[in-house]
């Protein structure tokens, strides 16, 4: 069997602002992409996994974590994984950077 | 999922629920019945909020939203009166049907009163519930004498209580002594002197056998014959178990619903917990036993093979008007045991230790307390006290220290949360805390009664060693990234000359170096409060709804709530919002409860567009600032108006439009004593009379409902702005970062803040720095209009089809 890899251009990295989260739709996903101050970027699927759901991309953004803004869940931005005393994960993709243009691999 | 149903909402069964969450968390749907109105909350506490250390919302253990987050169909002021055990389901005092798999009934007790003539007059009560507590602070404005009926710890409390409100108090008691059950003779004479030089008086051997009066109660009559005026009877003699609806039901009860060792009940799949459970002929009312029931049941519940409850031994740690006590096990001396006493009169502590067969079979402490977990520890694992000191000498000066090395790591500290000294120490080394205050939120230890908290802060010492900062530990920091604490970090802020987000969380070393959703924003507007036109607002520190200018609903849709000064509009606005409404096809447009029209249900990336079609400015219904002023028609057209409301709401919400707060603020201008606008549960209200305006403030019409104070009364238009100007201006400086002004009055006493605003250079000052701050503001929902860059970050949703190049 044959993996096929896709890889999705997004954005020009140097029009993304620091500690912000930007919301990007690739055909039916909603993936969050966030560049931090240490200027990493993560991209994480666009949902907390509360239960009752709520966007990632408008949250607060601290280190290499993301506040969901409804239900202020601190998560992950590494790994997608929901801090304690909450629980969950949030789905990750993998950002690669080619001079200024960042790729979500699918 | 299955159907768990639990018929009644305190701290028992609560607590059941949250262990049951921790074990199976997806297994049930869970609804529970409350028969009062609020969530729950901690009982323990009630006296407090009667002696006035404490206010409801302190008190609440699980908020609304702990119901919501975990997904409970929770119905307040709504009793269960039937369990149908055939069809499987229970029926509400309002006709509600719901269907259960398992059913937890956890109806507690109620105040036992007393079968006598008399005892259904209004001005009688029991002391169990915020109701109680309530109708006894209503009855101290109005009268001047109470009696209250039990010695016991219940009623010694709400005799305090009812004295620091400023009643005078009897305490009739059965018995020769006070907390018989507790106490021995020599404890409670004690006792009983210290309480009745702080005012109480005494009438013991008492029978009370009629209440008098006509509809209200006037007064006491006993067995001997003689008589006591009173205004205001609490019955305090005990509790009984509540287990109506049980019995009514066919499950098998005696004193309280009986239950075996797994909290099941007579029928299958129906179990009980807390006050109203009988487990081994004994019904508990201390918090420590309820929550080791919780623990048994909720294992049994979640299909684990636990442990059995096989009863508790119980210690009883106390604080009476001021007084430590601690009782456990036996009281009395019978032929068989010997004591062992330290009795200092002069400094009021008394301990007694009861032994037999070198074994300690009960402790009664008064006065001075630290020796209960020990010599507890003694009497529960019953070691042998052959050779051993029993009482610590006071002059070892290191005693506390050693004690904490001393006690084992499964030595239980906090006896309400099942606390041992090992979880304590653990979260203290693993998680880096500094502060009890971390401590308690981490572990529990000290949530419920807070009786634990010296201990734990002996243990914070002795694991911090060297490190521990004593001062430090004991306050309450902003937020889990620093030990700063409110006040320090405002005078931080101006020695140090701190002027961004960034460099305060730098300089006074934030553990988070980036840190949290608690202090980020609370930072941002300390900052924007010192340095008024000059700061440059972090909009990253701000939270979703006022970075985003609208507010964020659960499905990530925002509202739109276009500004309407005073609540007044037009035809030709109202023309335009509702073809942008069509045009948009905005799922809802609703009136708010603030006079204004919203719409709801706005995707992020339609918000600049809508806002430009509108034209018109931010309503602000989202942030922490002035929402709306809401205003009555008032003199222009109502034949009762004095003044003109509309015109005044206008002005003031026009100059203090965008201000930023501590907490939201709210007004409201009616032009009459009628009130129309609500004015009397505002943040700020303006009632018109003849010739004026009383200003009301501190008034809440939300979760803590509380009607306004009169703040002054003053002649003109120009009077209430500046008095206005002032009073805003004093609160954003002094209050904490989300605190509403009702919160802030009752902190800081309106006698304070009236005294403040009395001088006028004062106001004067005040006022100065307000319009200075308001300088700054610019209308933000036409600057993302205007900026690309602000678009971008905040409100464009970059759509890609795969395969596709670029953005």
């Amino acid at each position: 069997m044959i993996e096929t890899i896709t890889r999705i251009p997004v954005a020009h990295y140097a029009n993304l602002k620091e500690r912000a989260g930007y919301s990007i739709k690739i055909d039916d996903k909603e993936i969050a992409l966030f560049k931090l101050s240490s200027g990493e970027v993560y991209a994480l699927e666009n949902r907390s996994p509360h239960p009752k759901g709520g966007v990632l991309s408008e949250g607060l953004v601290s280190g290499r974590f993301v506040y969901c803004p409804v239900y202020d869940w601190k998560i992950s931005l590494v790994d997608g994984m929901v801090q304690a005393p909450d629980e969950g994960q949030v789905r990750t993709y993998s950002v690669e950077r080619k001079e200024d243009i960042l790729f979500i691999v699918l | 999922m299955k159907k768990l149903v639990m018929i009644g909402n305190g701290m028992a069964g609560v607590r059941a629920i949250e262990e049951i969450l921790k074990v199976a968390p997806d297994k049930y749907t869970i609804t529970i019945f409350g028969q009062e109105p609020y969530p729950n909350y901690n009982r323990i506490k009630l006296s407090n909020i009667l002696q006035g250390d404490t206010n409801f919302e302190d008190i609440i253990i699980n908020p609304l939203e702990w119901y919501q987050e975990n997904q409970i169909q929770l119905y307040t002021g709504e009793t269960v009166v039937k369990i149908d055990r055939e069809a499987k389901h229970v029926i509400s005092d309002q006709g509600r049907e719901v269907d259960y798999d398992e059913l937890i009934i956890a109806t507690g007790s109620n105040s036992f009163i007393l079968p006598i003539p008399g005892a259904d007059k209004i001005g009688v009560t029991g002391f169990r519930d915020i109701k109680d507590c309530e109708m006894m602070i209503k009855s101290s404005k109005q009268y001047k004498k109470a009696v209250v009926i039990g010695g016991g710890l219940l009623g010694l409390e709400a005799a305090r209580g009812l004295l620091n409100l400023g009643m005078k108090v009897d305490v009739v008691h059965l018995m020769p002594h006070l907390m018989e059950r507790q106490l021995d003779p020599i404890a409670s004479s004690l006792l009983k002197g210290e309480l009745e030089s702080q005012g109480m008086n005494f009438l013991m051997e008492k029978e009370t056998v009629e209440i008098l009066g006509d509809e209200h109660v006037t007064g006491l009559r006993f067995k001997d014959g003689s008589e006591v005026e009173t205004d205001l009877v609490v019955m305090a003699i005990g509790i009984k178990a509540n287990t109506a609806v049980a019995k009514d039901s066919g499950i098998y009860v005696n004193r309280g619903i009986v239950v075996n060792d797994f909290m099941e009940t007579s029928e299958p799949h129906i179990y009980a917990v807390g006050e109203c459970a009988e487990h081994r002929e004994i019904v508990y009312g201390l918090v420590a036993p309820l929550y080791e029931q919780g623990k048994v049941l909720a294992n049994r519940i979640a299909g684990i093979v636990g442990e059995a409850y096989e009863g508790s031994v119980t210690g009883t740690q106390l604080k009476v008007a001021g007084v430590d006590l601690f009782s456990a096990g036996e009281i009395f001396e019978d032929g068989t045991t010997k004591s062992i006493m330290i009795y200092n009169e002069y400094d009021g502590v008394y301990k007694r230790v009861l032994t037999r067969n070198d074994l300690i079979v009960g402790i009664v402490l008064y006065g001075d307390t630290t020796d209960s977990t020990r010599l507890y520890r003694l009497l529960t694992k019953k070691e042998d006290i052959s050779g051993v000191a029993i009482f610590q000498t006071a002059c070892s000066g290191e005693s506390s220290s050693d004690d904490i090395a001393s006690m084992p790591d499964d030595e239980l500290v906090c006896g309400c949360n099942g606390v041992t000294k090992g979880a304590i120490v653990e979260a203290i080394q693993a998680q880096g805390l500094t502060t009890l205050d971390q401590v308690s939120h981490c572990t529990n230890a000290g949530r419920s009664c807070g009786r634990c908290k010296p201990m734990v802060s002996n243990i914070l010492a002795h694991t911090l060693g060297d490190q521990f900062d004593a001062t430090a530990a004991q306050k309450t920091s902003i937020c889990g990234c620093t030990t700063v604490s409110r006040e320090e970090l405002v005078a931080e802020i101006k020695v140090k000359g701190l002027t961004s987000v960034k460099e305060v969380m730098n300089v006074l070393d934030w553990n988070n170096e980036e840190g949290c959703t608690k202090c980020r924003p609370a930072i941002n507007y300390y900052l924007g409060m010192i340095y008024m036109d000059e700061y440059k607002d972090d909009r990253d520190s701000r939270l979703v709804n006022e970075k985003m200018h609208a507010n964020i609903q659960k499905d990530g849709t925002y509202s739109v709530v276009p500004r309407m000064y005073g609540g007044v509009t037009t035809a030709a606005d109202l023309k335009k919002i509702a073809e942008i409404a069509e045009k948009y096809a905005v799922p809802l447009v609703k009136l708010t409860g603030g006079q204004r029209i919203g719409l709801f249900g706005v995707k992020k990336e339609d918000l600049p567009s809508m806002w430009e079609e509108l034209d018109m400015p931010s309503g602000y219904a989202y942030g922490k600032t002035l929402r709306t002023v809401k205003t009555c028609v008032g003199a222009q057209f109502c034949r009762y108006g004095t003044q003109d409301s509309m015109a005044l709401g206008i002005e003031l919400e026009k100059k203090f439009e965008r201000l930023d707060t501590p907490h939201k603020v709210k007004m409201g201008v009616s032009a009459c004593p009628r009130n129309c606008s609500e004015a009397g549960i505002k943040d700020i209200g303006f009632v018109g009379i003849d010739g004026g305006w009383e200003i009301y403030v501190a008034g809440n019409g939300g979760v803590d409902l509380r009607p306004g104070d009169l703040l002054c009364t003053v002649k003109t238009q120009e009077e209430v702005m500046e008095m206005t100007g002032a009073y805003l201006q004093y609160y954003r400086e002094t209050a904490n970062y989300l605190e509403r002004t009702s919160k802030w009055v009752e902190r800081v006493g309106l006698e304070h803040v009236k005294e403040v605003l009395a001088n006028e250079q004062t106001r004067k000052d005040l006022n100065e720095r307000m319009d200075l701050t308001l300088k700054k503001y610019i209308e933000p929902w036409n600057e993302a209009i205007q900026n690309e860059e602000i678009q971008d970050k905040y409100y464009a949703k970059h759509t890609i089809t795969s395969g596709s190049e670029s953005k």
